[in-house]
């Protein structure tokens, strides 16, 4: 086991090698590059820019070099010295912008993948014992709804509702007065109240699929004869299905628990905008159409690190829960 | 006979399963007698309502599936409070078939006075316990036991069930196992609360031959140690021969023949069980090398539309006008031999 974790982090190294030359490539193939767009959006306000001072600042960024030269130059300073190069558009270094992002993104998924979980299983789990029930008719009903009703639909919903009727704000992710305060105690309270709101929209959407995931799986695994051997044991009905076939159609949660987080981070990126959430979406989107190529890079690079780590630890998580498969 | 020995009585048992598709008739009037520490063979072709039968006295019969007629009469062994073995004067008598399906009375039963191996060691064991939790689990339900008794307890039964090295076992997950070896652990878990009755839905069907054999002489001396039942279901006559005392052939749902093994190999009855005796490959009567193999004509009818009158009428080789027309009653042909065919009436 040790040794297949160590060998599977040896392969990470190439991987997220390669996956950094992509980003970069990729963050480059729009035509021009930073300064071409700002010099247009310049333009586009009416100020006048004189070439020779653009020629001056793409030397000073660096940008008039072949690529393979700026891509060393960037990948040397995260690896030697945590620098993860300048925002053009913010005027500040990368490092100082995404860690909070990061973490506020992290955050809000990991919270809403809970959540989301801890609603759904034992609602799937009622949907497949009670098959055809009633109520199994409108949980479906209500998991459709939430697989097919888009996250940003659903925020700019609850944001007229509570302006409206309740007169609360619900945007952001902070009060005003805690947007730009150190962290404390009552900035925690006061993200918690906030957080919330785009939780459980996010949740909805999550539960959705997590509630089919479960009661289809559950349904194939109720009719295994290993249930029935459960039952012939004298186990009270909720004991048989809870430890035994739940077990065994729980296995897709952690298998993708992996790629799931990194796809409700990028997931989360109209919500975030719509409610004005101060996490890594609105910023990364900002950061590709202003082609500031450092920032965007480093955040698609981090999502990458992210779900390569995120796969190997469900891969783990799976092994841990699943005897059958063996780490070889 | 003796009704102090009696552990077992089927009276007119109709389980059927309410489908979309229609009503099946799985269990449509079947009578069996199970009598203490003997072990009786039911015989039938797939679908014949063997399974379901069994699956009707433990009450676990599949969803959409309910008894609607006919009692189960257990006759319970009550054990002795102080020894905890059972004693053959306290016997209480309830009716299996009347129980809630979900309640507490059955599921006191359930494991501990009535167990069942099933066909398939292969999925019968839940693929992400230990064999040690998934028998554990059946003694401290049943026994009271702390969880290290528990486990005593799973050794000792695995060591009895002839399982190599039980206290390494015990911590195995069962694909870690041969198929032999996961039967014997079901069997382990089937006998470690000592029933009275243990069912076996063909549990052998799945096996090699060789494997076969070991887990039938194992289920011989079990029984004899343990003093208990066997309710023995298979489609395998030559099985039924070397393990059964008596013998109930069943078709579409009914006890069609029922008789001593010996009666029933050497004098059988029925159209049915004659052509069932023929349709066996006999080793050493070579005489024709050409000659087919003698099968019953026609196959099982459709479970939605059964014939009326015998079930068996339209196979029959030895049909006459009112097969068709009358439900043949069960004949007492001879002591210990019951028939349900015109011919015998």
């Amino acid at each position: 086991m040790l040794g297949y974790v160590l060998r599977r982090i040896a392969i990470m190294i190439p991987t997220l090698i390669v996956i950094s030359i992509i980003t970069f490539i990729i963050i480059q193939l729009p035509p021009g590059d930073f300064l071409s767009s700002y010099a247009a959006s310049l333009r586009a306000q009416g100020e006048v820019i004189d070439e020779a001072e653009i020629r001056v600042m793409r030397e000073r960024y660096g940008l008039n070099q072949p690529i393979y030269v700026q891509y060393g130059k960037w990948i040397k300073g995260i690896v030697t010295r945590g620098d993860w190069g300048q925002s053009m558009s913010l005027q500040r270094p990368v490092k100082d912008l995404i860690w909070q992002r990061m973490t506020l993104s992290m955050v809000l998924s990991v919270v809403s993948l809970l959540v989301g979980w801890f609603i759904a299983i034992p609602l799937g789990v009622y949907s497949a014992t009670h098959q055809y029930s009633p109520l199994d008719y409108i949980v479906t009903f209500i998991s459709f709804m939430g697989i097919g009703t888009p996250s940003f639909l659903l925020g700019l919903v609850v944001m007229f509702v509570a302006m409206n009727y309740m007169g609360l704000n619900v945007g952001g992710l902070f009060s005003d007065q805690f947007i730009l305060a150190p962290w404390s105690w009552a900035k925690v309270v006061d993200l918690l109240k906030h957080l919330w709101i785009p939780v459980s929209i996010l949740a909805f959407n999550g539960t959705a699929g997590g509630l089919r995931t479960t009661r289809a799986n559950l349904l194939d695994e109720l009719n295994k004869p290993y249930v029935e051997t459960a039952y012939a044991k004298g186990l009270t009905e909720r004991r048989v299905i809870w430890k035994y076939p739940v077990r065994v159609a729980l296995n897709p949660f952690f298998s993708t628990v992996g790629w799931e987080l990194a796809n409700l981070i990028s997931g989360a990126t109209l919500l975030s905008i719509v409610l004005n959430l101060q996490t890594e979406g609105p910023m990364l989107l900002n950061a590709l159409t202003a082609q500031d190529m450092y920032l965007a890079g480093s955040f698609l690079f981090l999502l990458s690190v992210m779900t390569v780590v995120g796969t190997l630890l469900s891969d783990i998580l799976l092994a841990w829960v699943d005897p059958r498969i063996r780490m070889t | 006979m003796n009704n102090s020995d009696l552990l077992l009585q089927m009276k007119d048992l109709k389980t059927y399963f309410f489908l979309d598709e229609g009503t099946v008739k799985a269990v449509d009037g079947a009578d069996l007698e199970i009598k203490a520490c003997s072990t009786l063979g039911v015989v039938g072709e797939s679908g014949c309502g063997k399974s379901v039968a069994a699956r009707s006295i433990m009450r676990i019969v599949a969803k959409g599936g309910r008894i609607v007629n006919g009692e189960i009469m257990f006759h319970q062994r009550l054990r002795d409070p102080e020894t905890g073995s059972r004693s053959s004067n306290l016997v209480d008598v309830l009716d299996l078939a009347a129980l809630n399906p979900h309640g507490e009375k059955i599921r006191s039963i359930r494991g501990a006075e009535i167990s069942m191996v099933f066909q398939e060691p292969m999925t019968s064991l839940s693929p992400v316990h230990t064999i040690g939790n998934q028998i554990g689990e059946v003694v401290s339900l049943h026994q009271k036991l702390d969880s290290k008794q528990a486990r005593e307890k799973a050794i000792d039964m695995l060591d009895r069930v002839g399982m190599p090295l039980p206290q390494r076992t015990i911590d195995r997950y069962p694909h870690e196992l041969s198929g032999g070896m996961r039967q014997r652990a079901m069997i382990a878990m089937a006998l470690s609360c000592h029933p009275s009755l243990l069912i076996a839905d063909e549990p052998t069907t799945a096996l090699d031959v060789t494997t076969e054999a070991q887990i039938l002489t194992l289920m011989r001396q079990l029984q004899e140690e343990l003093g208990m039942s066997i309710m023995f279901i298979t489609h395998n006559l030559g099985v039924i021969a070397q393990m059964a005392d008596r013998v109930a052939v069943m078709y579409l749902g009914k006890v069609v023949e029922d008789a001593s093994v010996e009666d029933l190999f050497y004098k059988p009855l029925h159209p049915y069980t004659q052509a069932l005796l023929q349709s066996i490959p006999r080793l050493g009567a070579k005489k024709d090398r050409n000659q087919r193999l003698a099968s019953i004509r026609g196959s099982v009818p459709d479970p939605y539309n059964l014939p009326r009158g015998c079930p068996f009428h339209p196979r029959c080789a030895r049909r006459l006008d009112i097969c068709d027309k009358e439900e043949p009653p069960l004949v007492k042909v001879d002591t210990g031999h019951q028939v349900r065919c015109v011919l015998y009436k």
